[in-house]
């Protein structure tokens, strides 16, 4: 277990198992994605209160899903990589960043799509709506941050702080936000009862988020590549690599 | 000769003290731009008394957060440019003392004068003098927690040429709990309500960044400045 | 049945977009970072042409 984790905080290590990895959870995530997709558009009963917009929930969810697992993530290597100096973790949180932030854009505008058949506007501040809008400001924080700084190491480690100081404040700021919305206004907005989900619904939705999951772990691996290389442009193995 | 950490505290927040009154300016200065602000809603929305109390806690609320991210860009910048922090980093006592007698500092020097002025800017915006503690109470407690909030910001951006946008950008969304409930408490005292639950929320954030805030903002400086 | 799918009850017009709107961000990471990939070899070519030159 542990001799497998130092092999993976080598970098040229890291660099070539995010290589062989990618394929594999690409792959795993295109099946799913088109069986969840498929199911869901086609063989999925439309809902008995929302009809046929429910099935927005079939992109929407995942996506809004995967923006807060990409910053957990992008929090937690950032850590691993302040705690333990190890450098791939930086280049995971960076390559984590970017991903994330494009999946909680398309959870908002999905989520304004579906808001305007259901609430008849495109924007309401529901507290879910609203704690997603400041997710996506954290992560224009955080990536700003580690453009700011000339030296990219430097860079790298204030990211990671500030991911981690986030990753503390976000519960603050989704249950503040609840909070805020029920005392103005009412159990008027609509939900979408998870539990008592049917089965033939269900299972495209599960089949979307782990298909999700699956691609962010593939764009993740691609991306931290590119990271890695950067990070690592003046040693051995890389100009080995180029140079052959 | 060595002194203690209480002791080399109370130094670091004489000695802030010090320097800001000998440059005045630099004091009023965000407390003006709190005046102008808040005299800017009056004038764009309406001068009706009844439509401004109710806009009032939320544009104290603004206007605080605002004036108070205006002057944090200088808390750690001025000691940072001229040495003085990194002869603070070497020195005997530990960063986070020092972090937390600058915090301290920066929050008498700014949020508590902004917690003084207040009530003059309430009296303006038609808030009813009995909602007055609610409103003084909330917020000191809101920008003592801002100051924290702000000092990890601060430690963040401090060596960086173009660092007080991004500041505000790092700060403001860590800071709307604060913008909630401290708006919703000043809301309700104007109301009559009872607005404990969100003074006690707005402590315990208080509580909760005192004691996490400056090791992190320590952290940040430690990154910054190697 | 094949016109009642594409007009998901008469909410195409929300439904269709969004679904869209997802693979375009799914299509734009994939290219995205492969784009991010290759542009980092060519940053550590340069590096290792620039070392090169400097030793000779």
């Amino acid at each position: 277990m542990w001799t497998w984790f130092y092999k993976l905080a080598s970098p040229p290590h890291a660099y070539r198992s995010a290589a062989a990895m990618a394929p594999w959870f690409l792959a795993a995530a295109a099946v799913m994605i088109v069986y969840g997709l498929v199911d869901g558009l086609v063989f999925a009963p439309p809902d008995y209160q929302q009809g046929d917009a429910f099935r927005i929930v079939y992109v929407h969810a995942p996506s809004a899903w995967l923006s807060l697992f990409a910053y957990t993530t992008m929090a937690v290597a950032g850590g691993i990589a302040l705690i333990w100096r190890i450098k791939v973790g930086y280049a995971v949180a960076a390559a984590a960043a970017p991903i994330g932030a494009s999946f909680t854009l398309a959870a908002l505008a999905t989520g304004s799509l579906w808001g305007r058949p259901m609430w008849g506007t495109y924007w309401a501040w529901d507290p879910r709506l609203t704690s997603e809008l400041i997710l996506l400001f954290l992560y224009f924080g955080v990536i700003s941050l580690r453009q700011a700084f000339e030296d990219p190491a430097r860079g790298d480690r204030a990211a990671a702080l500030l991911g981690l100081v986030g990753v503390v404040n976000v519960p603050i700021v989704h249950f503040s936000v609840y909070w805020w919305n029920s005392l103005h206004q009412g159990g008027t907005v609509m939900r979408l009862g998870k539990p008592h989900m049917a089965p033939s619904m269900l299972w495209p939705l599960l089949a979307m988020l782990f298909g999700f999951m699956c691609f962010f772990g593939a764009v993740l691996c691609m991306r931290v590549r590119g990271e890695i290389l950067d990070r690592e442009r003046q040693s051995a193995w890389v100009r080995e690599l180029v140079g052959a | 000769m060595s002194v203690g950490v209480l002791e080399a505290m109370s130094l670091v927040v004489r000695r802030e003290m010090r320097l800001a009154f000998r440059r005045p300016d630099q004091l009023l200065q965000p407390l003006v731009f709190f005046l102008i602000v808040t005299t800017l809603f009056p004038l764009s929305l309406s001068p009706e008394l009844s439509l401004l109390r109710d806009m009032a806690p939320g544009v104290l609320w603004v206007a605080a957060l605002l004036s108070s991210l205006l002057s944090l860009e200088t808390l750690f910048k001025g000691d940072a440019e001229d040495g003085t922090l990194e002869q603070l980093t070497l020195s005997a006592q530990p960063l986070v003392a020092i972090v937390i007698a600058k915090t301290i500092a920066h929050w008498l020097l700014s949020g508590a004068a902004l917690v003084l002025m207040s009530p003059l800017v309430a009296t303006a915006l038609a808030i009813p003098v009995g909602a007055f503690p609610t409103m003084l109470a909330s917020l000191a407690l809101g920008t003592l927690t801002l100051s924290w909030l702000g000092a990890i910001g601060a430690g963040l951006t401090v060596g960086l040429r173009r660092g007080s946008v991004l500041l505000s950008l790092i700060v403001l969304p860590l800071a709307m709990p604060l913008l909630i409930f401290g708006a919703s408490a000043t809301d309700r005292a104007i109301g009559g309500e009872g607005s404990a639950g969100a003074l006690y929320f707005l402590a315990a954030l208080c509580v909760f960044t005192c004691t996490l805030a400056p090791f992190a903002a320590a952290a940040a400086l430690r990154i910054t400045l190697e | 049945m094949h016109r009642d799918f594409w007009a998901m009850g008469g909410y195409a017009f929300f439904v269709w977009p969004s679904i869209g709107l997802a693979i375009g961000v799914l299509i734009w990471n994939i290219l995205s970072a492969r784009r991010h990939h290759a542009r980092a070899l060519v940053r550590a070519r340069r590096a290792l042409a620039m070392a090169r030159s400097e030793t000779t």
